[in-house]
């Protein structure tokens, strides 16, 4: 554990009883005081996550725009000051690169990306070759992650605890929108973004100030129930949600449009790098879907690359599957072929070696009522 | 900090048993139930089934990670704990006490022997989890 990266949190997450992992190479908190009950802080009142192993890139210079429409899935020109949306780097033959938020700054002036802690070499090195394909433009990519703090508040107290810290009125930030914001004195962009499915903020502070507003936040969150919540919560919050994770749901072999991601690629907007495959799987239809799943008969607990069967035909694999903390029912994701695909539909999850049978179900799989 | 119950003996996977005349009762230490995290399915054999010391027998999950159990002695399960597969958090709750998960009538009692006891077993566990 010595060669890895470091959060400027890392001592906090061992003071509080973490148990810490390799994660993409950075020594990460998995659990505190256990998933579930992380889980249901999240769903109930609020966490604090450390995502200081996140990636962020600025991207400025007059061409910003049409070099970010190049590179990105999503249309970049529908994009407001202060405004984000979800989208993707793409490879030529439709594979995905990485899955990315891109927020238009709040001035107006140039973009804020951010990218995965375990992409961000790879990502960065991809940006580079394009930048320097496209010299015609005039832009600058600069990596700004060394000096970028990353903390998000999720949950549905999240906006009246990050309220007593801001004197900017949070309601005014709509959902994928940030704002430049004091929090603590400190500046800080403030977006209304996360990967829970709950309300709940990011918040982008000079790395410096990281700790300082994270054991802030604690203290004004903990009347409220505010608890700091490991990776292994995060990641059954995102999939409950419907998330994707790169690696599991979306990667070089899987396109976005399998993966049910249409909605973060404009494909009208104009030329940009994987435009052309995605066209053309879309004419020709796509070869395997992403589902979700429950089980309906005990057998375990569906996994990432278990196999997916129907009448004892391999159809796809698991994506990513857990007991869900909400439903308290195994629930996964998988990505089969097109004709077995559709809610109701059967599926036999083979776990160590036998079929489990599951029924295909409405994703996502927990939505909030609130709003 | 893990807790070791007194009494019992160990295997190096984990498991535990506490012997009653030719029966062997097994569980799960609380080490195993910590690093697993919040438990929520259980495999066991059934009533009848022989299991070999050192072979998988049955199975654990977490939200975390499946993990193998390993039969600690050889032998016959005699019964096995159908309240704690209806309810798999018991073993984060009581793993030495409720969440007891089968009784095995040994074949070879001597087997005992080679498990390490408390003491030996807190010394392992301090030595491989740092817990």
């Amino acid at each position: 554990m010595e060669n890895l990266k470091r959060t400027p949190l890392a001592e906090r997450h061992v003071q509080l009883g973490a148990r810490m992992v390799d994660f993409a190479g950075w020594y990460m908190p998995v659990q505190y005081r256990g998933i579930v009950e992380e889980h249901r802080t999240v769903r109930t009142a609020a966490g604090l996550f450390d995502l200081g192993h996140m990636g962020q890139v600025t991207v400025g210079g007059p061409d910003a725009e049409p070099f970010l429409q190049y590179v990105t899935t999503n249309d970049v020109a529908a994009l407001a000051p202060g405004e984000a949306q979800y989208s993707m780097l793409l490879y030529p033959d439709g594979g995905v690169v990485d899955d990315i938020i891109v927020y238009r700054c709040p001035s107006g002036d140039g973009y804020f990306v951010v990218i995965n802690a375990a992409n961000t070499d790879k990502d960065l090195a991809w940006l580079a070759e394009q930048r320097a394909k496209r010299a015609d433009l005039d832009v600058t990519v600069t990596n700004v992650s060394d000096r970028t703090g990353m903390l998000a508040i999720q949950g549905p107290k999240s906006q009246e605890i990050l309220q007593q810290l801001t004197p900017v009125d949070l309601q005014t930030i709509a959902y994928f929108h940030a704002a430049e914001a004091e929090v603590d004195g400190v500046r800080c962009l403030v977006a209304r973004t996360g990967y829970t499915g709950e309300d709940g903020f990011e918040i982008y502070c000079p790395i410096e100030h990281t700790v300082r507003l994270w054991d802030r936040l604690l203290e004004v969150g903990a009347p409220a129930g505010l608890q700091p919540i490991g990776l292994g919560a995060r990641d059954t919050l995102r999939l409950e949600a419907r998330m994707p994770l790169y690696g599991n749901e979306i990667s070089a072999e899987i396109s976005p449009l399998e993966a049910g991601l249409g909605f973060a690629v404009a494909l009208d907007k104009g030329d940009f790098i994987g435009r052309d495959a995605l066209a053309r799987q879309k004419a020709e239809g796509v070869r395997r879907r992403l589902v979700g799943f429950k089980l309906v008969e005990r057998g375990g607990v569906p996994r990432t690359h278990y196999e997916v069967q129907v009448d004892g035909r391999t159809v796809g694999l698991v994506t990513s599957g857990t007991t869900s903390p909400t439903l308290g029912e195994n629930i996964g994701l998988a990505l089969v072929e097109r004709d077995v695909a559709g809610v109701g539909k059967p599926l036999d999850i083979i776990i160590r070696g036998k079929p489990v049978r599951a029924v295909q179900v409405r994703t996502p799989f927990y939505k909030r009522t609130d709003k | 900090m893990a807790q070791v119950a007194q009494g019992l003996r160990y295997t190096k996977t984990h498991e535990w048993v506490k012997v009653e005349g030719d029966v062997a009762t097994v569980g799960v230490s609380d080490f195993a139930q910590s690093e697993l995290g919040d438990i929520t399915y259980l495999e066991l054999p059934e009533p009848g089934t022989r299991v070999t010391a050192g072979e998988p027998m049955g199975v654990i999950e977490s939200v975390k990670a499946a993990s193998d159990i390993y039969a600690p002695v050889s032998g016959e399960v005699i019964e096995a704990n159908s309240e704690v597969v209806d309810s798999p958090e018991t073993v984060n709750a009581s793993p030495y006490e409720r969440a007891w998960l089968v009784k095995v009538r040994m074949s070879d009692p001597s087997e005992v022997d080679a498990l390490m006891d408390a003491e030996a077993y807190e010394a392992f566990v301090n030595e491989e989890g740092g817990a």
